[in-house]
């Protein structure tokens, strides 16, 4: 079985498949409670921006090896308006919508590698992977 | 949508969030329970997540905004039964839960109303 996949991100309905999703695979790489839990997190996060800032997206759930590590890699993509400033979007508690302005910054803390591509009217990618220890 | 229960126990309402919610149930939940407090009267709340599998920033947000609302309609609110991992996933979040009081568990989060309780009975008699 794998859980490996792509999910589309339509309503907050899909928030919480992302969450299941995610949590399914991470347990199929391997990773620790802790790890998993903060993965399912970060997604959870980067799933609602996507939701709130672009009006939905989706997600590329990949399950990778590095040598003998495994890893879980998530993209985040949507067509959205893009981030203007990418070094301001990450600032904790900088947001320009209604909520804490911690999903950006704060899912870069729980993963181990956090990569976002976006440009102003060309949408956004954000890319996470969370390693086997 | 899934709709979580509040109970009623003494002064105390009590909710346990057994679901993965979706975040028009987290806002729900919150109106449940500020009607809840003011038809009750209660003087506490506890907000039971045992088997919450992960706090992300939206439920976070809605545990501390459920306890300013208790606060204000003069109740105290206790949130028991984290889970270590989510703990851990929180702090690293960046989330510290201000304002937000918690208990090991039910058991304790009953204990810490108790005693507040007492300490207002005790002010307002001197």
């Amino acid at each position: 079985m794998t859980s490996s996949g792509e999910l589309a991100i339509g309503g907050s309905s899909d928030i919480v498949l992302v969450r299941q999703r995610v949590r399914a695979a991470a347990l199929e790489v391997g990773l620790s409670l802790v790890d998993q839990t903060k993965i399912v997190t970060a997604a959870s996060e980067l799933a609602r921006n996507a939701l709130v800032y672009a009006g939905g997206g989706r997600v590329r759930i990949e399950i990778v090896r590095n040598g003998v590590r495994m890893g879980l890699r998530l993209a985040f993509g949507d067509d959205g308006p893009g981030i203007p400033d990418i070094e301001q979007a990450l600032v904790d508690g900088w947001t320009t919508g209604t909520g804490l302005g911690l999903g950006l910054g704060g899912s870069r803390r729980l993963v181990d590698e956090f990569d976002l591509r976006s440009a102003p009217g060309e949408g956004t990618l954000i890319t996470v992977t969370k390693w086997t220890r | 949508m899934d709709r979580v229960p509040v109970l009623k126990l003494g002064d105390v309402l009590i909710v346990s969030i057994q679901v993965d919610l979706q975040d028009q149930g987290v806002l729900a939940l919150q109106e449940d329970l500020a009607d809840a407090v003011v038809a009750t009267g209660a003087r506490g709340v506890i907000i039971d997540i045992t088997a919450v599998e992960i706090v992300d920033s939206f439920i976070g947000r809605m545990l501390a905004t459920i306890a300013s609302i208790s606060r204000m309609l003069d109740a105290e609110t206790v949130v028991v039964g984290m889970r270590p991992a989510v703990a851990i996933t929180l702090v690293e979040l960046g989330l510290s839960l201000g304002g937000v009081r918690t208990a090991l568990n039910l058991e304790k989060g009953v204990a810490l109303l108790n005693s507040s309780e007492d300490t207002q009975i005790a002010a307002a008699a001197r």
